[in-house]
């Protein structure tokens, strides 16, 4: 494992002004850029207020799941190189898709961010580690923000940080994203899972299920065939195992080669994983 | 080489193969481990006392007998308050830019040597509609604006929601569509775009053609004003204000009881289908950050709004002064127009003035009562007691006066209320509806279906006051 895996920043760096002051806040000047970081999480956990927390920009929040039903772009740049952030809307599993969480799901999926950053509400994880789970199937170059860590400890719950990270095999920070605490830690492990060469693995769930592992490979080694360049070929398989509508249509017509196209469209990064 | 066909059928094929309840043990599978991760890091010390204060005020909230009065006197309130608070701003702001500004303006373009029709088309067309713009829209947005962002920053809105399934259920609409239409409440297209969280189709059109009756931020002014002009003025004294507000909120009630209406006729005729399910989640509450609230919800919302309604009021200005000053056959265009169509509008208890303000007023709402007092003063002579002459004064007298000459009525203002509610949407949201549902016929259907409620609704009620009254 990697040590920078097992990173937990300590409270003292919580409003360290060294850090926060080589970020600058891009708000909507994002044409060229370095990393292309997502923003995802469930509904309703402060994604668009980490969003303008990093990007300057005064998108709107609101107290509900569904404000946020469109993807919005935005950028940071820090030490030098220059991040695109992109605000998904919120959903509650890669799984189901209303128009709004298609656009979260297409996404993570096909579009290749370098860096996923995962969104999560502390004081009610048990629910979101099931979104968290999903998406470290289909990528590990993710960091997990525990965001309303303050309203976490007024409600008496404790997070133990490192054990977290050990056991899901990201980076994990803590966060409260609308007073701005964690965000100068936040900003560091982005950068740091931005910069690294490796590509960590996607992490399997133990699905066991028989003979799941072998029909996955098969119908996987089918689409890679069809579309050599298409991305998460696993995710897919699982879908059209499970008969999903929506991706089989995508596949039968051909659209899903063009999804990962046009979705996917920096040259540079992503391909590797 | 294989294609996507074989792809597909080889998946078909395994599937077979594989145990029938395969979501479900996939689910199971991300469940388990979610909650075995959890089990490892999480620790939960006792119940904290916030919790319990938000327990406590969640049954309040969400219980149907406590809920609603509650719902409905917070709407009430934030109008009270509104109408209360933008009257004397209100004054202040039509006396600085209505009276003095044009005077000034128009003294200007004396000075500059500007002909007379060029005078006309500047002051009294193009500036005067956007100052009214502006001194009517202004106050009431900045007060109702803040308040209804502080109340969706607290978490109030999913409560509302969770209250309302029942009533969406058993109409055959979806949940969400509380929330859809409380966005709408705002700005109908941002509630029409709002309707992506609804992922029926069948549910989602339905929510989309009867967002319109959200009265918007385009809509409030106009009612505000008829209410304290018309209605609020019937009350005793010191009373005005909650009378008004009274009035206001029945309206916007109404607003509801129409979509419900409308929404309950889709889902047994065109738009047949089951209610879906779906899970809400009720956020915890969150004290809202004051401050930040009212410098987004003004600089954002309300400066933009605005903005809007001053861009589509600089031509519509120049529009209207032009149709009531280019002569035609020995009257002017407009003229031509309210006098062809008084009596159809007379028959729903609206004028002839006021039909055309609603087709000038297409691209923005918001410019539907500088409109028509514009209207009224320039083609029927009507000065509110000024002699004659293009005289100004906005505050709520004078708009009385105005409008009085004119041959308002109480019944005119009751009507023009209502023709306000269910009317087409203004072109905006028309084109958003066109691009969410990619269909002509959803967006003919969208426009038509409040017009037609309106027309029938306001014929319904100027009959009944005809004859009772």
């Amino acid at each position: 494992m990697n040590p920078s895996e097992l990173h937990d920043p300590g409270a003292g760096c919580a409003v360290c002004p060294s850090r926060f002051s080589q970020l600058r806040k891009l708000g909507l000047r994002v044409e060229a850029s370095d990393h292309v970081i997502a923003l995802a999480g469930n509904p309703n956990t402060g994604k668009t207020t980490v969003f303008n927390a990093l990007t300057g920009l005064r998108m709107h929040t609101g107290n509900w799941p569904g404000k946020t039903i469109s993807r919005a772009e935005g950028g940071f740049s820090y030490q030098g190189k220059r991040y695109k952030m992109v605000d998904l809307p919120g959903t509650y599993s890669l799984l189901s898709a209303s128009p709004d969480e298609e656009v979260a799901r297409t996404f993570l999926l096909f579009g290749q961010p370098d860096v996923t950053v995962i969104v999560a509400d502390s004081t009610c994880m048990d629910r979101n580690l099931n979104l968290i789970l999903q998406v470290l199937q289909i990528t590990r170059r993710a960091v997990l923000c525990l965001n309303l860590m303050d309203e976490a400890k007024a409600h008496g719950i404790a997070i133990d940080v490192r054990n977290l990270a050990r056991d899901l095999g990201v980076p994990v920070v803590p966060c409260a994203a609308r007073s701005g605490e964690g965000i100068p830690e936040l900003i560091r492990e982005i950068a740091t899972m931005a910069d690294r060469t490796d590509s960590p693995a996607p992490r399997r769930l133990p699905l066991e299920v028989p003979g799941l592992g072998l029909a996955l490979d098969r119908v996987e080694a089918g689409l890679h065939e069809v579309f050599p360049h298409l991305p998460q070929p696993r995710w897919v398989a699982l879908r059209l195992l499970e008969g999903d509508r929506e991706i089989m249509d995508a596949v039968l017509s051909g659209d899903i080669g063009a999804l990962a196209e046009t979705h996917g469209a920096y040259p540079n990064h992503g391909k590797e994983s | 080489m294989k294609t996507p066909d074989d792809v597909l059928r080889e998946a078909q094929e395994l599937r077979w193969q594989l145990p029938q309840n395969l979501h479900d043990r996939i689910t199971e599978s991300i469940y388990g481990e979610a909650a075995r991760i959890a089990g490892r890091s999480i620790t939960r010390s006792g119940g904290s006392r916030r919790l319990a204060w938000q327990q406590k005020l969640d049954r309040l909230l969400t219980n149907p007998w406590t809920a609603f009065p509650i719902m409905v006197g917070v709407l009430g309130a934030i109008l009270w308050v509104t109408i209360v608070g933008a009257n004397l701003p209100s004054a202040l702001l039509s006396s600085l830019l209505v009276d003095q500004g044009r005077a000034v303006l128009s003294g200007w373009l004396v000075a500059a040597g500007a002909p007379e029709w060029l005078r006309g088309l500047l002051a009294d067309g193009m500036y005067l509609a956007t100052a009214w713009v502006i001194s009517v829209m202004l106050p009431p947005m900045m007060i109702f604006f803040p308040c209804f962002t502080l109340l969706e920053d607290f978490g109030f809105l999913p409560r509302v929601a969770f209250n309302l399934d029942r009533i969406f259920q058993k109409v055959g609409a979806h949940g969400k569509q509380a929330l859809t239409m409380a966005m709408g409440l705002g700005c109908n297209a941002a509630g029409v775009v709002a309707t992506r969280i609804i992922d029926s189709p069948r549910e989602r059109i339905i929510a989309i053609l009867t967002n319109n009756f959200s009265l918007c931020n385009g809509r409030w002014p106009t009612q505000i004003l008829m209410a304290s002009v018309f209605i609020g003025t019937l009350a005793p004294k010191g009373w005005g204000g909650l009378i008004a507000a009274l009035s206001v909120l029945v309206v916007a009630l109404l607003g509801f009881g129409l979509a419900m209406l409308t929404s309950w006729m889709l889902a047994r005729t065109v738009l047949r289908g089951e209610a879906t399910t779906f899970s809400l989640e009720l956020p915890p509450y969150r004290p809202p950050n004051f401050w930040k609230t009212l410098y987004t919800s003004l600089i954002d919302r309300t400066l933009i709004v605005l903005w809007r309604a001053v861009v589509f009021a600089l031509p519509a200005g120049a529009a209207i002064w032009l149709c009531a000053r280019i002569p035609v056959g020995g009257q002017s265009l407009a003229a031509w127009f309210i006098h062809a169509t008084d009596p159809f509008a007379w028959s729903m208890g609206l004028t002839g003035v006021i039909l055309l303000a609603y087709i000038v007023a297409i691209p923005a709402n918001e410019i539907v009562v500088p409109t028509i007092l514009m209207l009224t003063v320039l083609v029927t002579g009507a000065s509110g007691g000024h002699g004659a002459g293009v005289m100004f004064e906005s505050d709520n007298e004078s708009v009385r006066a105005i409008l009085a000459a004119g041959g308002w009525t109480t019944l005119t203002a009751v009507c023009l209320m209502l023709f306000s509610l269910c009317h087409n949407p203004c072109s905006t949201t028309l084109y958003t509806i066109y691009r969410e549902t990619r269909s002509v016929k959803w967006t003919v259907v969208s426009a038509l279906l409040p017009l037609a409620v309106g027309f029938a609704l306001c014929a319904a009620v100027a009959a009944v006051w005809r004859c009772v009254g």
